[in-house]
């Protein structure tokens, strides 16, 4: 472990970048988003939730993967490769740094999705403990410790005060330790200490949290006992407007498009993230099988706290980073969702 | 599962060529399709799927209709019903596609060997089916009694008319039961629903049943072999949902935690009353 004085924030961030893009927590226009650091950006290290979450970085909102030539049905296809330099990106909350084992689950099992391993390839992660966690943060929900070094991250970072204590977990990491040396200092008993301590204040500071009693144990019953709650599913439902806010800010979320962009005789197929929110998610020739916003509402939700537990070994794909809480329109949350299926008659 | 396109990403389709077009019905055409050096464009088991693109029109996903034991070339029968299949129909020899694939589990035919088979289909949901019932004929000695009860709306509507009047029964042990949903000046045949249909001809529940067909047909069949007591694990039918990437990944096409084009098309039946009712 070493430290750095914040002091040398700006000469690390000038060190880092002549060799890698770095994306940080950067505010812009009032929202705070992993963007790509350039000398004179605003980074806010303090605000614990950016508004959309770094799944970016390693699943682009859009990707073009192949480009095409049609003229009088003679084609000519071109792979195109996933593009983007090594990069580093620093400031990922430990709930965050979760969600990528939990797309790694869908995009690396065979057959290898090979856009999105490149992406993920090519980046060094650099987890930070939440020093200030949200009111809607329920990460320890789903084992997650943010007050740890989470595993994933190839540099687990902690704000002590004046300084932040870096802990190499990577070969990666620790390359891009040995990169940087020159700004870090050794650790003496002191900083130990106030590791410790943050620690110790950040468990405090989780334990008195709103939500950190939400108990997912108690969902019980089967899988189509659960499906056929339509009384919860339905007064959820009948006030979601379908906007999808909530599949786009989500971490976990990987659903996706592929979709055909036209020019003269040539083009680009291209995928985007879509969202099981949406009525023509599985629109077909010949109908929809999911019908109402019920449904629809019933699959994501099945989808993050039951189908995909089933196939991963029991991992839920929610990390509890609170975004679907704090933004949408009409507050339809994952946590009522949850209490309500474990039986508890809360408000909606 | 596999892509036969080994370094390039699951999603990159490679360039197949029409070979030849057969109009089988009004709305239905099926395609012969070679890889852009003439040959087969990748092997499959009975029952796996192809994915065909036709940039910048889109893609969508068909059930191979040629047995595996044919090496030239694979064949999709396509039904004109959509943005992607309204453009396929007016392809001819030597255009140009993409394809990718295969796609999909197949149907069981090692544990189906040594058995009696009982076939039935509706409408284009003979495709899949014929794909298998070639390979059982191509391998003959392998399997016991071959039935295939085969429905469409009229008699203008049966796909593959070469094989089921002048192929399929004159195989050994091989019987060919037509019906039609509606009554036609030259038809001699039966006139009915295929469930009622497979009631009438009392076969031996003994045997393992491969359906494929619409939704609705597909759901009335089993609860008439259901009837006939035949139990869930002796029959085999397929499920049907959008299907963009093919691979598990996009999301579209789950039926609570399965994915039809992973886990599926086949499902067993017993499989299927483990679902949520969503397809």
């Amino acid at each position: 472990m070493k430290k750095i004085l914040k002091t040398k924030l700006p000469e690390l961030w000038q060190k880092i970048s002549t060799d890698f893009d770095l994306f940080l927590p950067i505010e812009k226009n009032k929202t705070l988003n992993f963007s790509l650091w350039k000398d004179g950006e605003k980074v806010n290290l303090d605000k614990v939730r950016t508004t959309t979450s770094s799944k970016h970085l390693v699943f682009p909102q859009t990707e073009t993967y192949l480009k095409f030539k049609n003229q009088n049905n003679k084609l000519s296809l071109k792979a195109v490769k996933a593009i983007g330099d090594e990069y580093v990106i620093f400031g990922v909350r430990p709930c965050d740094v979760k969600s990528f084992k939990l797309l790694d689950n869908i995009f690396l099992r065979e057959p290898v999705d090979t856009y999105y391993r490149e992406h993920r390839d090519r980046g060094t992660i650099i987890s930070l403990a939440c020093t200030n966690p949200e009111d809607t943060c329920f990460c320890s929900s789903f084992g997650i410790d943010a007050s740890s070094a989470p595993l994933g991250a190839d540099v687990a970072a902690w704000d002590v005060g004046d300084s932040y204590i870096w802990k190499p977990q990577s070969e990666k990491g620790q390359k891009l330790m040995d990169s940087t040396k020159e700004l870090f200092t050794d650790i003496d008993e002191k900083d130990i200490q106030n590791l410790e301590k943050e620690k110790s204040n950040i468990q405090e500071k989780l334990e008195d949290l709103p939500f950190n009693n939400i108990d997912l144990s108690k969902i019980k019953g089967t899988q189509q006992e659960i499906f056929d709650k339509e009384e919860i599913w339905n007064e959820f439902s009948e006030r979601c407007l379908a906007c999808g806010t909530c599949s786009y800010l989500c971490p976990t979320c990987h659903c996706y498009d592929l979709q055909d962009y036209k020019g003269n005789n040539h083009g680009e197929k291209f995928r985007c993230w879509d969202s099981c929110m949406s009525s023509d998610f599985t629109l077909m020739a010949h109908g929809n099988p999911r019908t109402t916003q019920m449904q629809r509402l019933r699959q994501r939700f099945m989808h993050k706290l039951v189908y995909y537990p089933k196939n991963h070994k029991g991992d839920y794909s929610c990390v509890g980073c609170g975004r679907c809480v704090d933004r949408c329109p009409v507050h339809i949350d994952i946590v009522k969702i949850i209490k309500k299926l474990g039986g508890e008659n809360n408000e909606l | 599962m596999s892509c036969s396109c080994h370094d390039q990403d699951p999603l990159i389709p490679q360039i197949a060529v029409i070979k030849e077009v057969r109009v089988d019905t009004h709305d239905v055409t099926t395609f012969k399709i070679v890889d852009s050096f003439g040959k087969k464009p990748f092997e499959f088991l009975p029952g796996q799927c192809a994915m065909i693109s036709i940039p910048p029109i889109g893609e969508a996903i068909f059930s191979i209709t040629s047995s595996p034991t044919q090496e030239e070339y694979i064949e999709c029968s396509i039904k004109k019903c959509g943005t992607v299949t309204d453009y396929l129909h007016e392809l001819e020899p030597g255009s140009e596609v993409g394809v990718r694939g295969p796609y999909g589990n197949n149907f069981p035919v090692e544990d189906l060997k040594n058995k009696d088979l009982l076939f039935i289909g509706g409408g284009i949901g003979l495709a899949p089916l014929r794909s298998v019932i070639n390979y059982v004929m191509d391998n003959r000695e392998d399997f016991g009694v071959v039935d295939i009860v085969y429905g469409a709306r009229t008699p203008g509507d049966l796909v593959h008319s070469n094989d089921i009047f002048d192929v399929w029964p004159k195989e050994k042990e091989t019987a060919v039961h037509l019906t039609v949903d509606n009554v036609s000046k030259n038809w001699n045949g039966h006139v009915g629903f295929v469930p009622n249909f497979v009631k009438t001809l009392n076969f031996d529940n003994n045997k393992i049943a491969l359906v494929c067909g619409p939704p609705i047909m597909i759901k009335y069949t089993l609860q008439a072999l259901e009837e006939m007591g035949f139990k869930k694990e002796q029959v085999y039918t397929t499920l049907e949902l959008k299907m963009k990437c093919g691979i598990g990944k996009c999301g579209r096409c789950n039926i609570g935690d399965k994915y039809v084009c992973k886990d599926g098309p086949v499902f067993r039946c017993d499989e299927i009353t483990e679902l949520p009712n969503e397809y």
